[in-house]
Formats: C-alpha cells, sequence, structure tokens
C-alpha cells in the first residue's frame, strides 16, 4: 500500500498536475543550475562570512558597538541611501511616465537616454563626476564666471557629491520598474477617467498614481538596497568625511588587513539590509495600493 | 520626413494636454473668459478656447439624460489615412443608433471624437444646441462604456459607481448617495458594492461599467461594443437589459458595434459604416429590406448576389438576364440608379426568398445547379447550391423543415420571386 503511495508520488513528480505548467522534476532540472551557482557564490561564502567574524568570539562586534565611529557610518549609509532612493523617485516617475505615454520615436529616444548610461560602466560615471565636480572643473568655473560665487567651492568629497553620483548612478533602477508598471496600466483607465469628469490631475492623483505604486515601491527598495552595498561611488567622490559602510569594508579588509572586523561588518550590513527590506515589505503588503492592484 | 511628420503629431498632442490642463484650472462657471485678440484672430481664439464656453462638469440637473447629438460633416485623417469622411449623423433625444461596420470602417474613430479623445480634422459635434466639437472630455458630460469596460481596480464597486459623483462633488450628499444606491438597483448588483471589480464575473463587471456611465444623467451615453467580451447568452440577456434601462432612463444612446444582429436587435436605427463613409442610416427593418448598395445589403443579413447583364430599362423596372442563360428577369430598379443596357449587375436575393425545386426542366426555371450541402441553422436549414453555369457560385438558400430536401449531388432549381430581387451596380464591392 505505502510503495503504491511513493509510486503515485514519483508519477507526480514526473508528470505535474496539470498541462500549463512544467512537472516539479522538469522545473527543478530548468533551476539546478541556478541553484548550483547560488550555493557555491552567494551562500556558502555569506555562511563562511559569518563564521568568520565569530574566528576571535564576539571581540569584532564589541568593538563594532563601542566605537562611535563604526555606527556613525552606518547610520550615515542608511541615510544617504534613504536620500538617494527618495531622489530616485523623485526624478524618475516624471521620466518614466513619459516613457510610457510616449509613442515609437520619442520613447525610443528617452528609453535610450534611460538605458545607455546603464550600460556604462559605474567607473567612468563616478570620474565623470570627479571631473564635474573638482576645484577647477566645469561647476566651479560655471559659478564663477557668472559671478554666483567668489572663489572655487568645494564640491568634491562631500555627502551631496555622494548622492548626487549614486543618484545618477542609480536612477534607471528607479525608471525601469515604475514605466514597467505604468505601461501595464491600460490607457482606457485614464480615458475613463476624463470621460466621468475627472480633470487631467485629478485622473493621474486618483488613478494613474495608486495604480502604480507597485512599481514604485519596487523602484525604490531597489534603489535603496543598492545604495546601501554601493561600493565604488562613494569611494571616489565622497572624502573621508562621508565614508560608507562598504568603503569602510573594503578599507579594513585591503589596508587594515582585520579580516575578522570586516567579516563582523558585511555581516552586520547585511543582517539590517535585510531587516529593512523586510519590514519595507511587511509594511507595503499592508498598504492599499500594493494589495488590490491584482 | 517621418521624423518630421512624427514630432508634428506630438506637438499638437501637447497642446492638448496643455489646453485640457488650462481648462481643469480655469474656474468653471461664471462668464466666458474675454478673448484677448483682436476680430480677426477670434476664431482662433474660440477654437483655442472653445470648450469654455458656457461648459463645466454638470451638477446632476435631473432632465439631462437624452438630449440630441449632431454630427456635421466630420472628417478625421491620422497622416494620410482618413479613418473618418465628412459624416454626418443625426441623433435624436432618447434614441438609441448603434454604428456597424467592419473593422477599420471609422465606426471608433467617430465615437472617440464623440467622446473628445481626438479632436475632428473638419466637421462639428454638437449636443443639443452646444458646439462640443473642440471640449475637452472631461468637460463633455457624456458617459461612455469601455469594450474592456475600464474598471478602476483599485476602487470597489460603489467606488467605481460614485466616481463620476466624486468629479462633481455630491458623492457624499444624501442625493449622491441615493443615486449611487438606485444605479445598484438598476442593474441588480445590491450585496455586491463593497467587491472589488477582479472579484466580479465579466457580466458583473459590465453592469458596473453600465451603472457608472449612467449615474450622473449624461445628455449621451456611448457604448464602444461593451459585450464583445462575453458570450453569447450572456451577451443576448445584456443586450436585453441594457434596452431596458436605455427605455427606462430615455437616455440617448450611441452603441458601436461589429455585430450587425445585435445592432438590429437593439436599436431604434442602425448607422452602417464602410471605409469612413456612413453608407445608410435607417429602422433596422429598413436597412434590411432596402439597402442603398451592395455593402449594406451584404453587412446586413446574409444575401446572394448573381451576376446579371441589363437587357433594358424603363421607368419603375429593369430587364436583366443571369450569366449563362437568355430567361430575363424583370426586376425594379431603384430611382437613384438608372441602368443602361449591356451593363453588368448584382442581382441580390436573400437566402428565405429563394425556393428550392427538383429540376423537372421546365423553362421556367432561372437558375440550376448542383445541391452541394445542407447545413442546420437552428429553425430552418440552408441548402448551398452550386451553379456551373455562374462559374461555381454558391447560392444559399433557406429550407423549411416541413419540405423535403432532394439528395446531396441532386440537380435543383432555385426559384424566387422577381419583386424581392434588388440591382446593383457590379462596381461596388460586396465583400467588406
Amino acid at each position: 500500500m505505502s510503495d503504491n503511495k511513493v509510486s503515485s508520488w514519483v508519477a507526480q513528480f514526473r508528470r505535474g498536475q496539470s498541462a500549463k505548467a512544467y512537472p516539479p522534476a522538469v522545473s527543478l532540472l530548468l533551476v539546478s543550475p541556478l541553484i548550483a551557482l547560488l550555493f557555491i557564490g552567494f551562500v556558502y561564502p555569506v555562511a563562511r562570512l559569518v563564521e568568520l567574524s565569530f574566528a576571535n568570539g564576539a571581540e569584532p562586534y564589541v568593538r563594532l558597538v563601542k566605537g562611535d565611529l563604526y555606527i556613525g557610518v552606518l547610520t550615515d549609509t542608511i541615510v544617504i541611501s534613504a536620500a538617494v532612493a527618495a531622489l530616485c523617485l523623485f526624478l524618475g516617475y516624471p521620466v518614466a511616465l513619459a516613457m510610457a505615454r510616449l509613442k515609437r520615436r520619442a520613447a525610443l529616444l528617452v528609453t535610450a537616454c534611460v538605458i545607455v548610461p546603464l550600460w556604462t560602466s559605474v567607473l567612468i560615471r563616478s570620474y565623470a563626476w570627479v571631473v564635474l565636480l573638482q576645484r577647477n572643473g566645469l561647476v566651479n568655473d560655471l559659478l564663477q564666471t557668472t559671478g554666483l560665487s567668489d572663489g572655487p567651492l568645494r564640491l568634491l568629497y562631500t555627502q551631496g557629491a555622494v548622492v548626487l553620483a549614486m543618484t545618477h548612478v542609480l536612477l534607471p533602477f528607479a525608471i525601469l520598474p515604475i514605466q514597467a508598471t505604468l505601461r501595464s496600466l491600460p490607457a482606457d483607465l485614464t480615458r475613463a477617467a476624463s470621460n466621468l469628469g475627472a480633470t487631467p490631475i485629478r485622473a493621474f492623483v486618483l488613478i494613474t498614481l495608486p495604480l502604480s505604486l507597485p512599481g514604485v515601491f519596487a523602484g525604490t527598495l531597489l534603489c535603496f538596497v543598492l545604495a546601501l552595498g554601493f561600493y565604488i561611488t562613494p569611494a571616489l567622490v565622497g572624502g573621508p568625511g562621508s565614508m560608507m559602510m562598504a568603503t569602510l569594508i573594503g578599507q579594513q579588509t585591503l589596508v587594515v588587513l582585520d579580516w575578522p572586523f570586516a567579516a563582523a561588518l558585511s555581516t552586520l550590513l547585511l543582517t539590517v539590509s535585510l531587516l529593512l527590506v523586510a519590514v519595507f515589505r511587511r509594511a507595503l503588503a499592508q498598504s492599499k495600493g500594493f494589495s488590490s492592484a491584482h | 520626413m517621418v521624423d518630421t511628420a512624427h514630432f508634428c503629431c506630438n506637438k499638437k498632442c501637447i497642446v492638448k494636454v496643455l489646453q485640457s490642463y488650462v481648462a481643469s484650472t480655469l474656474p468653471r462657471r461664471g462668464p466666458d473668459v474675454t478673448c484677448p485678440a483682436p476680430a480677426a484672430n477670434r476664431t482662433a481664439c474660440t477654437r483655442a478656447f472653445g470648450h469654455r464656453t458656457g461648459l463645466s462638469v454638470h451638477r446632476l440637473g435631473d432632465k439631462l439624460i437624452g438630449k440630441s447629438l449632431t454630427l456635421t460633416g466630420i472628417s478625421k485623417a491620422y497622416g494620410a489615412v482618413e479613418a473618418v469622411k465628412n459624416t454626418t449623423l443625426e441623433i435624436h433625444a432618447g434614441e438609441f443608433v448603434s454604428i456597424v461596420g467592419p473593422s477599420g470602417s471609422g465606426k471608433t474613430s467617430l465615437l472617440t471624437m464623440i467622446a473628445g479623445f481626438e479632436h475632428p480634422s473638419s466637421g462639428t459635434i454638437h449636443i443639443a444646441s452646444q458646439d462640443i466639437t473642440l471640449a475637452a472630455p472631461h468637460l463633455r458630460n457624456i458617459g461612455m462604456v469601455f469594450q474592456r469596460y475600464a474598471l478602476f481596480p483599485h476602487m470597489t464597486v460603489r467606488e467605481n459607481i460614485a466616481f463620476p459623483l466624486r468629479m462633481r462633488r455630491v458623492s457624499r450628499t444624501p442625493d449622491g448617495r441615493r443615486r449611487v444606491a438606485e444605479m445598484l438597483d438598476l442593474v441588480q448588483l445590491e450585496g455586491l458594492e463593497d467587491r472589488y471589480p477582479h472579484q466580479l464575473s465579466g457580466g458583473q463587471q459590465q453592469r458596473v461599467a453600465v451603472a457608472r456611465a449612467l449615474v450622473f444623467n449624461p445628455p449621451v451615453i456611448l457604448m464602444d461594443e461593451p459585450l464583445g467580451a462575453l458570450d453569447k447568452k450572456l451577451r443576448e440577456a445584456m443586450q436585453l437589459e441594457i434596452k431596458r434601462i436605455q427605455e427606462r432612463l430615455g437616455a440617448t444612446v450611441v452603441y458601436v458595434t461589429h455585430d450587425q444582429e445585435e445592432a438590429l436587435t437593439m436599436s431604434n436605427r442602425v448607422a452602417v459604416m464602410h471605409r469612413g463613409t456612413l453608407q445608410q442610416i435607417g429602422a433596422p427593418d429598413e436597412l434590411y429590406r432596402d439597402p442603398q448598395n451592395a455593402f449594406v445589403a451584404d453587412f446586413v443579413g446574409s444575401i446572394n448576389f448573381l451576376p446579371v447583364t441589363v437587357v433594358s430599362c424603363d421607368e419603375n423596372t429593369a430587364v436583366v438576364v443571369l450569366r449563362g442563360s437568355s430567361a430575363p428577369i424583370s426586376v425594379r430598379r431603384r430611382a437613384s440608379d438608372r441602368p443602361t443596357p449591356g451593363q453588368l449587375y448584382q442581382l441580390a436575393i436573400r437566402p428565405e426568398h429563394l425556393e428550392l425545386r427538383a429540376t423537372q426542366w421546365d423553362c421556367n426555371s432561372v437558375i440550376e445547379g448542383v445541391l452541394d450541402t445542407v447545413v442546420f441553422a437552428g429553425a430552418t436549414r440552408t441548402a448551398v447550391v452550386r451553379i456551373s453555369a455562374l462559374g461555381d457560385a454558391v447560392v444559399r438558400v433557406q429550407v423549411p423543415f416541413s419540405q423535403a430536401i432532394p439528395e446531396k449531388g441532386a440537380l435543383v432549381s432555385v426559384e424566387f420571386a422577381a419583386d424581392n430581387a434588388r440591382l446593383f451596380p457590379a462596381e461596388s464591392e460586396a465583400q467588406p
């Protein structure tokens, strides 16, 4: 009898329950390369990292909590990331709206403007900001020739520079999910709203905006998480006064060579990221726009 | 080339958006904006601000529902393509008018222009005596039922129906609440008011869309193939339902469909469109009995076309002969069209006006052919007869069940009373 049960289970594993979906056996086969890669490239190293951070007992964590510097860097990182995510949202939404509403060539042009920088190396884009913001850079020259400032301003190596450059780098990650959501909204919805007496602004506020919230949340969250672990840009345009977690970890690994401490910092960043994402998702799942969009 | 045309088009769009934005920010009531331009520029100014002339989002007056709608010389060109050509259409107050035609005939373009999502290239649109040609969509007070319903997915049934009232700031008044309740009752959706659209069946969603378009007593209601997504049974039930509601409220309805049967069932009058032009408008039976041209004859109901040559023509009748036959047929001709002898024409005759006979080789029978198949069609049967003299053309004959049908492959003759046949010039297309 139990033999029968096993054979029926095996049959189901091989054939599946419906013709619409792949049977479990095939699905497993298809995702197995990814799972293997995930284990070798992510789960195993992270586990080793956590293990390494406890190599000297809890000592690195005690040092981390005691030194104001490290907690300060962590809060700075979170604040900068939040600012970058918010900026990406506010700058990105109008672009996403334009991309979704424009037709053919115009849409292609805007899309190219968004995508092409994404294909360009982050290093190059960050150096571009160095060139623009340095003492004798374009921005300072412009400020002085127009008489807006007397001497060259300190623009580079500030938190403002970090936020600016990171927003520039991460903007496409906010635009694309929002654009995808907006594009999936039937054009008839706004037409229906205006037909029923809504001004264009009210139609946007009452219909388009709430229905695009899933994309907004996805884009903002993506920007925020990416910003938390950003390395190159803050290292190049941020000075010592605007250090971020990733830069700090890099320093500990490559300069100070204190690997257990670097591992502890990494573990902390990972935990905080996961925690924030979990809280974010939880809050969003309960908000109306997320749950009733479909 | 393409680029400039395209950007021009975009510029136009931007102007339109700005226009409607300006309209929305200006005060809604009160005296008209005085035109700052000198008299010579007056027309341009009126065009730009045309939608301001006395138009406003109305506040639910009771006498608003059921106004007349007049389209005068409407044309619409998209680049080189003319979607609608010089169409004039007068729809009376409280009338149910269907616009039918194959896809691409311009019926949906016409509807989007009435709703205000597109502006006509030329011509005017009036509701009652008010010119709304260039008015912004949200100031037209036209209710519209969309093909895919376009219900707001993040709002409940009640919120969806109350949306037009909310836009008019009356959704929270006792009158507003009463109206929503009335609508729920009218479309039989009580008890479902707190559901979201995705929790409803197709038919229920359709009812919500109808209620939402009706709740603010719009002078004109547009329906764009509202039943296209429903199955046949439900569609027939909803046809009667919509007709019942329309008659009860005395609403003016413009109903677009490609289903001629649906149009014939529901409408006071049917307008047939083809390639951007209005072919004929008339009561359903008029359209069926007396089509103005071969397209209407073919589109409304089913009909056979037989090639004929004109022999002679007098005051009321024309004498024609079928190709490959010598028997003369005398047909009533239309006053507007005078055939000359020798011209090729089409003889149009409906299947129910044809009679199937077993061939007796008598000289009176005009059409002879081979019985190909017999198709069951519910109340009757349709016999398909292949006529070799007409190049294997197929003729459909309606046969009642009381009549015996010869075997397949038998020689049969088809007869008809010339009174029921219509004559159309051969060059006009029969096929859509």
